[in-house]
């Protein structure tokens, strides 16, 4: 089969890579180019697990071909921390113990920050809509979202 | 198996052209939402993919002369929800798009993907049957407008001819007094399929409703326009009686299904409380109270 080559930028770095046509960007992500923070749920767009930023629009990686990333800017939990320096969404995690079998998290953390971003102040019950695309079968979702919440408390305190 | 080829034209002849010869093989990629997850199970395996998305018009959100809206028919629920005045108009037609899926899904599902998927419980549907929105297909044999209630043909169809895309969506302008409003009825909080969606809307001067449009969703094998509601709304005040007559009408146009969601009485029932709330909401919104 005919692989297409893509040119993409995916946590601020040019790349190239080549793909089928029919590969997801999650495909792309986690087999080609080596980045599986980005973990593979339900597949079909349900658990937020593959979730990335796409010009940064939240989306799940699995509902979108590789070969759409050309020309176009990704971001995966791979881009979040600065080299040994944690996000402080991430540090937050961390602290209060906001995961635990930890497949839900990075997307978890991707779509959290997608939130920060476009929102700094967000109620919970905000949070709670926002996180309602990402499936925990663990912890219950409480300690996830006050880790956000807490968060976006700090970050504003800065 | 054969090869799957992946499009991604920048004209709207080239994508026609493409996907005109490739007859049923062929399919559109928007937002890929449903696309994907078709291919994903089995269900579709088509051997063109056309990427709509590089044709400019297909994502522009614009301003028409006489003061209505056009949607790209890629344009996603995010997008929308990102410009600075569409909301404020449409407010009905902005929260019906942006109950399609999650946040994720939001990203990238378009209004013209939810249409022509075809699905009795789309959810920005019945909100744009309501605000009377008009559609742009573009064929082989050229241009030509549909009303969106005329393009649902049964669960998964469409009246698209082979070889047609949805180009646009078009929202008349606004008189002073209007407003709309979406409600859907689903068993869960958030992230479910509608049981029974309804979209209204309505211009209202001096109290009285002097417009109004009705679409109901997920109560029957296509998005209804229910005009009899309609008439019944429009130039009452929106007393009682008003809207119980309304809410009959709404009822009686139900066709459902029984399903793990709701039954035939349930869903039909619904239909007219969920009528009364939704016409109270764009009141609201159209009179300011």
């Amino acid at each position: 089969m005919a692989k297409v080559h893509v040119t993409t930028t995916i946590n601020g770095e040019p790349m190239e890579f080549l793909c089928e046509p029919g590969d997801t960007m999650l495909d792309a992500l986690r087999g080609t180019l080596n980045l599986t923070g980005s973990k593979e749920g339900c597949a079909s767009g349900d658990c937020g697990a593959c979730s990335i930023t796409l010009d940064d629009r939240l989306i799940c990686s699995c509902l979108m071909l590789a070969v759409e990333s050309q020309d176009h800017e990704i971001r995966t939990i791979e881009g979040m921390a600065q080299g040994e320096k944690l996000h402080p969404l991430q540090q937050k995690f961390l602290e209060m113990a906001a995961l635990q079998c930890g497949i839900c998290t990075s997307g978890m953390l991707v779509a959290s920050d997608a939130l920060l971003r476009k929102n700094p102040k967000p109620s919970e019950e905000e949070v709670r809509f926002w996180l309602a695309g990402n499936l925990c079968r663990c912890t219950g979702y409480d300690k996830i979202v006050r880790a956000v919440m807490e968060t976006a408390a700090e970050m504003r305190a800065q | 198996m054969t090869e799957l080829r992946y499009l991604a034209p920048d004209t709207l002849d080239e994508a026609i052209g493409a996907f005109a010869k490739a007859g049923s093989a062929a399919r559109i990629l928007a937002g890929g939402t449903d696309l994907l997850v078709q291919m994903r199970s089995g269900v579709l395996r088509p051997g063109v993919i056309v990427d709509i998305k590089k044709i400019p018009e297909m994502t522009a959100i614009e301003q028409t002369a006489d003061g209505g809206f056009r949607i790209g028919a890629a344009v996603s629920g995010m997008a929308l929800a990102e410009h600075k005045t569409f909301g404020k108009a449409w407010p009905g037609v902005l929260e019906a798009v942006n109950l399609i899926g999650s946040k994720q899904v939001q990203g990238r599902a378009s209004a013209g993907g939810n249409l022509c998927n075809g699905s009795p419980a789309g959810d920005s549907v019945p909100a744009m049957v309501a605000a009377g929105a008009v559609v742009t297909v573009q064929g082989p044999d050229g241009r030509r407008e549909m009303k969106v209630e005329d393009v649902p043909a049964g669960p998964g169809r469409t009246n698209l001819k082979p070889g047609e895309i949805l180009v646009s969506f078009t929202l008349p302008p606004r008189p002073p007094g209007s407003s709309d409003a979406y409600l859907r009825m689903i068993p869960r909080t958030e992230m479910d399929i509608a049981v029974v969606g309804v979209g209204v809307s309505l211009t209202i001067k001096d109290g009285t409703v002097t417009a109004a449009r009705v679409g109901l969703g997920a109560v029957a094998p296509t998005v209804l326009l229910v005009e009899d509601a309609a008439e019944a709304l429009i130039g009452s005040k929106l007393d009682d009686a008003a809207l119980a007559k309304a809410a009959a009408a709404c009822s009686a146009a139900c066709r459902p299904i029984d399903d793990k969601r709701g039954t035939i009485a349930y869903r039909t029932r619904v239909a007219g409380v969920l009528l009364k709330r939704t016409a109270a909401i764009a009141a609201k919104r159209a009179t300011g109270k």
